[in-house]
């Protein structure tokens, strides 16, 4: 059970937060960090508009028909999942547009409570704070603090 | 203020025409409140008590004057709910009204007393009550810049206000991480060592004024 990094990215693309739990990964300059969210971002927004539209139902306000279960439920969403034989990448956009990047080892089970988890964190230590202003950079100390026992305990 | 208000029904003045005043005491005895709720109206009176203000000391004296009231009105609706009609009187000496305030007031406002109550050894009209983890900064990470503040200063003013409403005159209540204490000094070192164990352990120091002290001994003893 490793978790290897995290991003939070902001909903106008800026990378807000980013850390590391794993040592022995190859160092990047925050410049590089910052070109990877963006690169994200802009991604993300591609992959949502290249998402299959649901199909319209032939007589919608008919209400003898009987819709088999559809696959295209809800609106569509951009990439998701990104999964190599080294690492998967998983993605989580919140109802506002904030988006939370986990990096992990491939074989990690659970990764859906552990990202529910590290959004209520978030939502507690960093939204709950009044000296921190939205879409900006996250500089809260227990924030940090939370996060490290939560991967430390899981890992 | 006469007459009937001409309103129409809503929150403030319901079809029953039955105001806040006629509702029963203890009909929020033992209601509970979500953390959160409070978490985010904090979170705004302290942006409120920011605007325009001229430094840390400023704020924390205007997070004080937030709790004030708050202390005044506490102090009799809590000897109001007391079940032992014995105790239900203000209480008048400082031992038994810093209890009330470590206890009673602690368990009504976070659901466990407060942690010590000791008098400093320096200065004989100052007391000082420990919170290892005021509820009120559970959620809030200081900037470097601020290390200083403490927003548990709406606690002290709470304090503050259940003091001169019991008729304890203070010089003040304010609010300290004792993390950030020099060495030196028994009492000093002591609780530092707390602080390694909770990193937001706070000491509300209470200093009441002069007259207060002599009546103090004045009583202790006839």
């Amino acid at each position: 059970m490793v978790v290897f990094a995290l991003f939070i990215i902001s909903k106008a693309g800026g990378l807000i937060y980013n850390r590391e739990f794993h040592t022995g990964l190859a160092k990047l300059t925050s410049n590089d960090y910052l070109m990877l969210a963006g690169s994200f971002h802009g991604m993300h927004a591609i992959t949502k508009q290249l998402c299959p539209v649901m199909p319209q139902p032939p007589n919608p306000t008919s209400a003898a028909a009987v819709l088999a279960p559809s696959p295209f439920s809800g609106r569509p969403s951009g990439l998701e999942v990104l999964e190599t034989s080294h690492f998967r990448m998983q993605c989580f956009q919140t109802l506002t547009g904030t988006k939370f990047l986990l990096f992990t080892e491939p074989q990690q089970p659970n990764i859906d409570s552990m990202i529910r988890k590290i959004y209520e964190l978030y939502a507690d230590y960093v939204m709950k704070n009044p000296f921190y202003t939205v879409e900006m950079p996250i500089r809260c100390e227990k924030f940090d603090r939370n996060l490290d026992g939560f991967v430390k305990v899981r890992s | 203020m006469s007459g009937a208000p001409n309103q129409t029904p809503g929150l403030r003045y319901p079809s029953n025409k039955k105001t806040i005043y006629d509702r029963n005491l203890n009909r929020s005895k033992n209601a509970e409140l979500s953390r959160a709720a409070f978490a985010y109206l904090f979170v705004e009176m302290i942006s409120y008590a920011q605007q325009r203000v001229r430094g840390i000391a400023d704020l924390e004296k205007r997070l004080n004057t937030q709790g004030y009231p708050l202390g005044l009105r506490l102090l009799d609706l809590l000897l109001t709910r007391t079940a032992n009609p014995l105790s239900s009187i203000r209480p008048t000496r400082i031992l038994p009204l810093l209890q009330f305030i470590a206890q009673t007031l602690w368990r009504h406002l976070f659901a466990r007393p407060a942690d010590a109550l000791e008098r400093s050894e320096s200065d004989s009209s100052q007391y000082m009550l420990f919170d290892n983890e005021p509820l009120v900064n559970q959620y809030i990470s200081l900037p470097r810049e601020m290390s200083q503040l403490n927003c548990a200063a709406f606690v002290a003013g709470i304090i503050e206000g259940v003091c001169d409403g019991a008729g304890f005159a203070t010089e003040g209540v304010s609010a300290h991480s004792v993390a950030e204490q020099e060495g030196g000094g028994g009492e000093k070192e002591k609780s530092a060592k707390g602080a390694e164990l909770w990193p937001g352990k706070t000491v509300f120091l209470i200093k009441f004024k002069q007259e207060v002290l002599e009546r103090e001994e004045i009583l202790g003893r006839g």
